[in-house]
């Protein structure tokens, strides 16, 4: 069905260059030319055979440190996005199945929270929690999660009044089933297409946090707080800080044009109007 | 016949209070969640309980929260933002320059970054699936893709280290002159206008393009009009509700991306003043200027609403 030569170059890139990414999260100790946080030379050295990418603000090794990097930054991203999800999706399609007094609470809670600018609820937020990963995963997923549970919520509206539903009613399955077994698989597909973007979300989210100084804290770092890290070379002519925040928007890119390419084929395969 | 207009207006505005309340109570539990307190943040953990006890009195500490937050609300309401922890002086005074400061900057892209989306997008709507069209999306595509600060300092690279054309870092003061103040804001106003044009243009030509798709419009070129009697008389009139409302959403967006934009170029106004305390855990002020940005947003938002019930020729002239 998935015909390699039928892949448009766009979405060739973008595998390409998330499947790069990725392949360093992964495997980031085996790839990575020296340690995290090992002080390998000078301050700011210029790119070298040695050094490919150079050394940043306190001579370790640029390359290794971005390498790193894409662990944190994308492990961050992915699990916000997979709290966001579950938990986004599982309300949106109970509020949708039980309506009623839930449905409207819920729905009214997340206009609230829509309501206020999400990277300044996250600064309020964080102000007074621990910085550490875990509340960062947290917030951020808790916070993106009102946009999937809109989403799921529409979705299942409409699922929900459809025959095989009230089929189900009427056999007497509980909201466990109604909710899994029927409205799940039916809204897959517009969620999937909405899970790269909230993935670009996320990944843009948290570098912003971090490069604020409020997200991964150090000697760790992602990429955003790489971006904080080398920033004051900047005005000296050294562009280490320029390197982390490209990959950022590379790997931003990158996912969205895989996720285009998806939407498009999800769409040819239903019959609907693809490729446009 | 103003009657169901003003009804409407009268109902978002009402509606617009009702949730600067709630947003109000969302910020000041959201700074509530953790079971330590403001005097330990102040004292530190080397505090003895005697001293903790006194200043949570004399901070009104002990009271039940709502207690706290209606008079945390009763002190906004007249203007009073309360202490900042970390230097014990007033709240108000420090920020009124920082906000002026902030606006400056954010009118400054505004003024740039409005009339240039909507020029794009309908030139992106005129060459429609033609190279420019194209063009404009893959640089859409790029800007949302990429991170304030990826913007922020590639000008910073290329304008003021390599070309030296403008400072690095936006000091700005009392007394400094319009065009040096202008000067000074020059590279921050273009990374913001930058960060919000592509998704200003992209919705602006959705909105122009949804209008010429609509049957009316149809109508009329097929009943021989002019293009541009069509445009004037048909099109423009239903086109410019939904492009005000684009306009005002993304002004509301950019209210937000001057937070990042003024920590990259260490301008001094709200955002940067916001990121220092939250680092400081000084929680008044993220509390004030928490609720301040918030508010900004949503009157932006209530200020759309009503310039697409305004704007929107169906209302204005009812059967």
């Amino acid at each position: 069905m998935l015909d390699i030569k039928r892949i448009p170059p766009g979405a060739w890139i973008g595998l390409i260059v998330t499947g790069l990414f990725v392949f360093c999260a992964i495997f980031a100790p085996w790839v990575a030319p020296y340690g995290n946080a090992e002080i390998v030379g000078d301050v700011w050295e210029p790119m070298s055979a040695a050094h490919w990418l150079g050394t940043d603000n306190l001579g370790r090794d640029l390359l290794s440190r971005m390498i790193y990097g894409a662990r944190i930054t994308i492990l961050i991203a992915v699990l916000a996005t997979a709290l966001a999800f579950s938990l986004g999706s599982i309300l949106g399609f109970t509020a949708a199945v039980v309506g009623g007094w839930f449905d409207t609470l819920m729905s009214r809670f997340v206009d609230l929270l829509m309501s206020i600018p999400t990277l300044i609820f996250a600064l309020v937020v964080l102000s007074v929690l621990p910085s550490n990963i875990v509340t960062l995963i947290l917030v951020m997923g808790i916070l993106d999660s009102t946009r999937v549970y809109r989403l799921s919520r529409a979705v299942a509206v409409d699922i929900n009044v459809m025959d095989f539903v009230e089929a189900a009613k009427l056999r007497g399955e509980g909201r466990g089933w109604i909710i899994f077994r029927e409205i799940l698989p039916n809204a897959l597909s517009p969620l999937v297409s909405e899970l790269g973007l909230r993935f670009i979300y996320a990944v843009l989210f948290l570098s912003a946090l971090s490069f604020l100084g409020l997200g991964v804290q150090p000697p760790s770092a992602d990429w955003g707080g790489m971006v904080k890290e080398n920033k004051d070379g900047i005005v000296f002519g050294i562009p280490a800080a320029l390197i982390p925040a490209g990959a950022i928007a590379a790997l931003a890119i990158s996912v969205n044009l895989v996720a285009d390419w998806i939407l498009n084929r999800t769409t040819d395969l239903k019959g609907g109007r693809g490729n446009g | 016949m103003s009657n169901p207009i003003l009804k409407l207006i009268v109902q978002r505005i009402a509606l617009g209070i009702v949730l600067l309340f709630a947003v109000s109570v969302l910020i000041f539990v959201g700074t509530q969640v953790l079971p330590g307190d403001v005097a330990q943040s102040i004292l530190g953990q080397s505090a003895t309980p005697q001293s903790l006890a006194n200043l949570r009195e004399q901070l009104g500490l002990n009271d039940p929260a709502y207690m706290r937050y209606f008079r945390w609300l009763g002190g906004l309401l007249t203007g009073d933002l309360g202490n900042a922890l970390t230097s014990g002086l007033p709240i108000a005074p420090a920020i009124s320059g920082r906000l002026a400061n902030t606006l400056f900057l954010a009118a400054t892209a505004a003024i740039v970054a409005v009339p240039l989306a909507i020029l794009l997008g309908l030139l992106a709507v005129r060459y429609r699936n033609g190279p420019i069209d194209k063009a404009i999306s893959a640089f859409a595509l790029a800007s949302t893709s990429f991170p304030e600060f990826f913007i922020g300092y590639l000008l910073v690279y290329f304008f003021a280290v390599k070309w030296q054309i403008f400072p690095a870092i936006s000091t700005v003061f009392d007394g400094m002159s319009f065009l040096e103040r202008l000067q000074a804001v020059a590279l921050p106003a273009t990374a913001l206008t930058l960060v919000v044009l592509a998704h200003m243009m992209r919705m602006t030509r959705a909105a122009i393009l949804n209008v010429m798709q609509s049957a009316y419009i149809e109508t009329a070129e097929l009943k021989g009009l002019r293009p541009l009697d069509v445009i004037r008389k048909h099109a423009f009139p239903n086109a410019i509700a939904p492009v005000v409302n684009v306009v005002m959403l993304n002004l509301a967006y950019l209210v937000v991306g001057v937070v990042v934009v003024e920590v990259i170029f260490v301008y001094p106004g709200m955002g940067q003043y916001l990121v220092d305390h939250v680092t400081k855990r000084d929680v008044p002020v993220v509390q004030a200027v928490g609720l301040i940005f918030a508010a900004v947003y949503i009157i932006l938002n209530i200020v759309a609403d009503i310039a697409a019930i305004v704007a929107n020729p169906r209302l204005r002239h009812p059967k």
